[in-house]
């Protein structure tokens, strides 16, 4: 058997022939006739006007930043997962109260309203 | 032993017959079973786009496909040989690299989760998968992040303000609704004891769907939207703007999209069917296990096709507060109370998941049942002071223009 990251290093290989390959084929057999016209961007028939590469609003980093406590904490509670069968009750008491810390960072986002898409 | 191992055994023995080496072997059958998960991701990819096309087709009182073949069940392959002959239209300005790699590397990210679905039991020859992983469920959800940059990268790449627009939206919503997903399969690992997909089915004594419905239900909803389905499909709203992050897209760049949506919505059934439905267990004919899977895999996508049937597009300010105020604190909120219980269970009356599984279910299955209606009716209350609120603001606010004037 190959190791488990081998196979997933090859599957993900084999992937990108199984998606790549279609767009391969069609770039060999279909027609290829640019022109101006056809690549304009497609703006519902409108010019586009401007840089289309604008800043995000600042709102999205808010998401992002909550975003990132809870991605955290999760790289931390999985492993705590696994073992909670073995952990003894303080260990599940110590883990609750860390949710539960977090999720006062969640209270205190939403008091102050960033939760709230404007 | 199952039909399936007995042909991967028979050609690893003709291979060894014809003396390669041992390593060759084992790269071959590793290659072999990558293209047979891949392809059977495919051929369901193909299925389930007609399956959605004729059954959304019957909830809108119309018959769907019909033309090619019986039943128009050559739809797909009709669609493949269009998209195949169609010029791919590359828009200016565009970032030519981002703009190519994104569909591709979501379709890549779709696929990847394949490889750790287990399609059967342990039969004498391993378990029927990829490869059993021992972190499983991080690899799936790691798959399904990448899938989120690759539509970053396909809507940033178009150079379109509809692109953009859209991958903003996807920005918010892929990333926030990753939070519950996180979280709902923290308390699948509690309660298995185990992030190996193969040995989560082998741990549930009890369907999880039971003791975990909660669970269950934020996992399939946070799917849902992870995978950018109705009715979470605003980062391609089409009536708003118009394709969103794969407005560009044309000919097979476009089929991609499509694919590594359906594949993504697909993984995400095989999940909740591997994870929640005790996989690929039935109670008869055991030697068919990989197809009791796909049926069990394919009842699930019919729940997500009938969401996308009943239900309409979310305005994001209800996504994002639905998701922030009520998906998240409820998953929190499961998480301690699915280790609570569980574990007041074990300590006090001895029952775990191994040794009574039905008991210990039914006292899962009345708690997940309390907190779930806990929430709703705090959502209900809540949500109706918000309605009166509004509507004070609004009737003072007439009457403040009514007497100013």
């Amino acid at each position: 058997m190959v190791e488990p990251f081998g196979f997933i290093g090859i599957f993900i290989a084999v992937a990108f022939i199984l998606a790549s390959v279609p767009v391969l084929l069609n770039w060999l057999i279909a027609p290829k006739k640019p022109n101006p016209i056809k690549e304009e961007t497609y703006e519902c028939g409108i010019e586009t006007v401007g840089d289309t590469w604008v800043q995000f609003k600042a709102q999205y980093y808010i998401y992002a930043l909550i975003f990132v406590v809870f991605d955290i904490e999760a790289a931390f509670l999985l492993p705590w997962a696994v073992a909670y069968k073995q952990v003894p009750l303080v260990g599940v008491i110590a883990m609750l109260l860390f949710i539960v810390l977090l999720a006062d960072g969640l209270v205190y986002a939403w008091r102050k309203g960033d939760l709230k898409w404007r | 032993m199952d039909p399936f191992s007995s042909i991967a055994v028979a050609l690893e023995n003709l291979l060894a017959s014809l003396g390669f080496a041992d390593w060759l072997i084992d790269l071959i059958m590793a290659v072999l079973r990558s293209a047979i998960l891949g392809t059977v991701a495919l051929l369901a990819f193909m299925f389930l786009t007609w399956l959605e096309r004729k059954l959304i087709g019957r909830m809108q009182d119309r018959l769907g496909p019909t033309y090619a073949g019986p039943i128009g069940i050559l739809q797909p392959i009709a669609d493949g040989i269009k998209t195949l002959t169609k010029e791919i239209v590359v828009p200016k300005g565009a970032d030519r690299w981002i703009y190519f790699s994104g569909p591709i590397l979501a379709a890549m990210a779709a696929l990847a989760v394949f490889a750790v679905i287990p399609f059967g039991p342990d039969t004498g020859n391993g378990p029927l998968v990829g490869t059993a992983l021992n972190v499983g469920l991080v690899y799936v959800l790691a798959a399904g992040a990448a899938g989120i940059v690759a539509t970053i990268m396909a809507g940033w790449g178009s150079n379109n303000k509809f692109a953009v627009l859209g991958t903003f939206r996807a920005v918010a919503q892929l990333i926030s609704y990753e939070v519950p997903q996180l979280l709902s399969l923290v308390a699948v690992a509690m309660v298995a004891g185990t992030m190996d997909m193969v040995k989560i089915v082998d741990a549930q004594t009890v369907p999880f769907i039971f003791p975990l419905f909660v669970t269950a239900l934020l996992f399939l909803i946070s799917g849902v939207a992870e995978s950018g389905r109705s009715p979470f499909d605003l980062l391609e709203a089409d009536s708003e703007i118009v394709a969103g992050f794969h407005i560009e897209y044309s000919a097979m760049m476009f089929a991609l999209v499509q694919m590594a949506e359906y594949i993504h919505a697909f993984a995400i059934s095989c999940i909740v069917v591997t994870v929640f439905l005790n996989g690929w267990a039935w109670p008869f004919l055991p030697g068919l296990a990989p197809i009791w899977f796909l049926v069990k895999c394919f009842a699930v996508f019919f729940i997500l096709i009938w969401f996308r049937g009943t239900l309409p597009r979310f305005r994001i300010d209800q996504m994002m507060a639905f998701n922030w105020q009520f998906m998240v604190p409820l998953a929190l909120v499961n998480v301690i109370v699915v280790a609570v219980v569980d574990r007041a269970l074990s300590d006090a009356a001895g029952w775990t998941s191994a040794s009574q599984p039905w008991g210990w279910g039914l006292v899962m299955f009345a708690a997940n049942a309390v907190m779930l209606l806990a929430a709703l009716g705090l959502m209900s209350l809540k949500g109706r002071e918000a309605r009166m609120r509004d509507a004070e603001k609004a009737r003072s606010q007439s009457a403040v223009a009514a007497t100013g004037r």
